[in-house]
């Protein structure tokens, strides 16, 4: 195993620097350069330009530009952003990365709940209308046109009945003599999230092992105490009513992911399920005359998980990928959005950089599900 | 003399006896796909709008003005104001900028097939060709392949077509190339290899190869063949996916193409129509539902192969 993960580290670094040099030319090979994005400013005139090209290091030869990149990257520097001067292009990330991740980590998880329950109700019920009807509407919902879907949640739930903002991040309004800035607030959520979400598995884990009677009881009764506590303590740090507003414009973008989302999982599961339905075990199970619930939910859904899973984790690296058109619809300032400008306004540090990042996720998160596999299912071995 | 006699007479049995084979197995195959039900509703969306798109053409050279119907430079003289609610003359209304919303639908609907059928068939030779070589070969050309797969899975499709379409001019064709590139060296090489691997080590290869086959005969003869399902099926996802991301790309006004469904809906953004849904619907309404439907056509389609080919999915 540690033979194996060595190597597939060597093939990752290897995979990222090639990965890199592409990107890094794939955005150069755009005609231009930053200074072009000043070319209709009468305040600056071509001297100007000139020099912000000299400054910036664009006039020089683009394999030039790339060794000083490749040498730049190596030592951890991914530079300074030209579009967002003088922040660097770590910073930006650091700030756009987690509302991203955010966002699409709770669609992920909530349309992988969702897909999962479905499609092994749709296998179990396999040819009766309840598939068809689940299927037609969950593909529907899964290739739909995603522009258009997510404008009509806005007009219909924001427009129509204002149940929630039209977009963005936050209401300036509510946030204009606010203690203290957004990403605080933000990072704050983000904690009192992870705090929950560790608790929440703990207590499954801990339940699920133990074998404990009435559990469903305890697990629920834990989650609300928990949830009650940290509720609690938002409110005594008197920043509650800030979260509470970048919550508020968080429902639309999570709803109309998760909606668009859940069918992959929902037909991955189902024909996982189907799979599975025909080992002996499952034969076996029901020969002992256990009731149909056991059957399909200790002992199919389980040994059907395992593709689901790999699904999972390959679902989260592509979270950047699939922001761009929910968070442009949204105006989500998330790091799709900055990929998008970074690229169409020749942003080359920005983009390149935000690009690694999203390639350094990817294939992590490949690793993460090789090794998941070996840990769920213990017939393969490296 | 009489060997060849027999081979004579045998001949022509040999092939309809392979034709008949043939047939069953078509229509056996017909019969489980009319049986998912979902794939027959697929492929009723998919010959709706091959009828639509191969109308056109007639509509426009016999009932249509090109002066008025046009669905790139027309402009609806008959019209008092832009945009028009639908009417008889105009049975979708008319654009921002005065043209039948009719005409522009059934127009691309022409240009979809197309990218969505070119950027099939280019993933899947690809896909198919790197499946069967690194599944044949291995080693070195295996390990060069399938690192290149995983660059190309790890590429961000959408962000790459959009810096790619702000460096080149893309246009449908382009588009349909990329598409097929990205995909068939990327994800459809590496569901293609999985699938050729289990087909390189059965004996008839073995056969094949102390027969004297060479690498080319043996790919080409002996493994594609048995790769063909998978591909077709795959085929149907990437038509899926391409026409999706054409909309995408023309919705964000980034590809230099004349007219698609994706441009109908920038052109009503552009004009500022897209949140006066309830007053404008047929600006919004008519493309957005032809890409939603188009694209779930062929991902049923697809579903309902998948059920056909796949033998772990039969009904016991």
């Amino acid at each position: 195993m540690a033979a194996y993960l060595l190597k597939r580290v060597i093939q990752i670094l290897l995979t990222l620097f090639v990965f890199l040099s592409i990107v890094f030319f794939l955005v150069n090979a755009q005609p231009g350069d930053i200074s072009n994005v000043y070319a209709l400013n009468p305040d600056l005139p071509p001297e100007t330009r000139e020099k912000l090209r000299e400054l910036f290091g664009v006039n020089q030869p683009l394999w030039k530009q790339y060794l000083v990149y490749l040498r730049n990257v190596v030592t951890g520097n991914f530079g300074i952003s030209f579009s967002l001067y003088p922040r660097t292009v770590a910073d930006v990330i650091a700030e756009r990365l987690p509302r991203t991740l955010v966002l699409f980590m709770t669609a992920t998880v909530l349309s992988f709940y969702l897909g999962f329950v479905l499609g092994k109700i749709i296998a179990w019920r396999r040819g009766g209308w309840t598939e068809y009807a689940t299927t037609l509407g969950g593909v529907t919902l899964y290739t739909v046109f995603t522009p258009w879907f997510a404008l009509m949640m806005i007009w219909l739930f924001a427009f129509k009945a204002g149940w929630f903002p039209i977009g963005k991040f936050l209401d300036p309004v509510v946030w204009q003599d606010a203690p203290t800035d957004a990403n605080t607030v933000f990072n704050r959520m983000l904690l009192t999230v992870i705090v929950l979400s560790g608790i929440v598995f703990a207590v499954f884990i801990v339940t699920t092992k133990r074998r404990v009677s009435g559990a469903g009881y305890i697990r629920l009764g834990s989650v609300a105490i928990s949830a009650a506590v940290l509720v609690g303590v938002w409110l005594a740090s008197g920043t509650g009513y800030l979260a509470w507003d970048i919550a508020k414009h968080m429902v639309l973008p999570i709803a109309t992911l998760t909606l668009i989302s859940f069918a992959g999982t929902m037909l991955l599961t189902r024909n996982s399920m189907l799979e599975t339905m025909r080992e002996d075990y499952v034969l076996a199970a029901r020969a002992k005359g256990l009731p149909e619930k056991d059957v399909r939910d200790r002992h199919v859904a389980r040994n059907a998980l395992l593709p689901v899973v790999t699904s999972f984790v390959f679902s989260l690296a592509f979270a950047v990928d699939g922001g761009i058109i929910i968070e442009s619809v949204f105006s989500w300032p998330g790091m799709g959005q900055t990929l998008v400008a970074a690229a169409t306004t020749e942003d080359v540090p920005l983009a390149v950089g935000a690009f690694v990042f999203v390639g350094i996720f990817v294939l992590v998160a490949h690793l993460l599900a090789d090794v998941l596999y070996v840990y769920l299912d213990p017939r393969i071995r490296y | 003399m009489a060997v060849a006699a027999a081979s004579q007479s045998a001949t022509p049995a040999l092939w309809r006896m392979r034709l008949t084979l043939a047939a069953r197995s078509v229509r056996e195959n017909w019969s489980m796909f009319v049986g998912t039900r979902i794939g027959v509703l697929g492929l009723a969306i998919i010959v709706f709008y091959l009828l639509l798109a191969a109308a056109h053409p007639i509509l426009m050279n016999t009932v249509w003005e090109p002066r008025i119907y046009d669905p790139v430079v027309g402009y609806a003289f008959d019209e008092a104001r832009q945009p028009a609610p639908p009417s008889l003359r105009h049975p979708l209304g008319t654009d921002p900028l005065g043209r039948d919303i009719l005409s522009q639908l059934m127009f691309s609907a022409r240009s979809e097939f197309m990218l969505g059928l070119l950027a099939a068939v280019v993933t899947v030779t690809i896909g198919t060709t790197v499946g069967a070589v690194t599944a044949y070969f291995g080693g070195i050309v295996d390990t060069i392949l399938m690192r290149l797969a995983d660059i190309m899975i790890m590429l961000p499709g959408i962000s790459v077509l959009i810096v790619l379409s702000a460096t080149i001019g893309v246009e449908h064709f382009e588009l349909a190339l990329i598409i097929g590139i990205l995909s068939g060296f990327g994800g459809a090489g590496v569901l293609l290899k999985s699938q050729a691997l289990g087909v390189v080590v059965k004996p008839y290869i073995e056969a094949a190869r102390a027969a004297g086959g060479g690498p080319v005969h043996i790919i080409f003869v002996h493994i594609v063949p048995n790769l063909l399902p998978l591909s077709f099926l795959y085929m149907m996802f990437t038509v899926t996916g391409a026409i999706f991301s054409e909309a995408v790309l023309s919705f964000l006004g980034l590809l230099d193409i004349r007219m698609s469904w994706g441009l109908m809906i920038h052109t009503t953004e552009s004009a500022g129509y897209l949140l006066q849904v309830g007053e404008f619907w047929w600006l919004i309404f008519p493309a957005s539902l032809s890409i939603t439907l188009l694209c779930s056509s062929f991902y049923l389609v697809g579903r309902s192969l998948d059920e056909v080919i796949n033998p772990r999915l039969r009904r016991a």
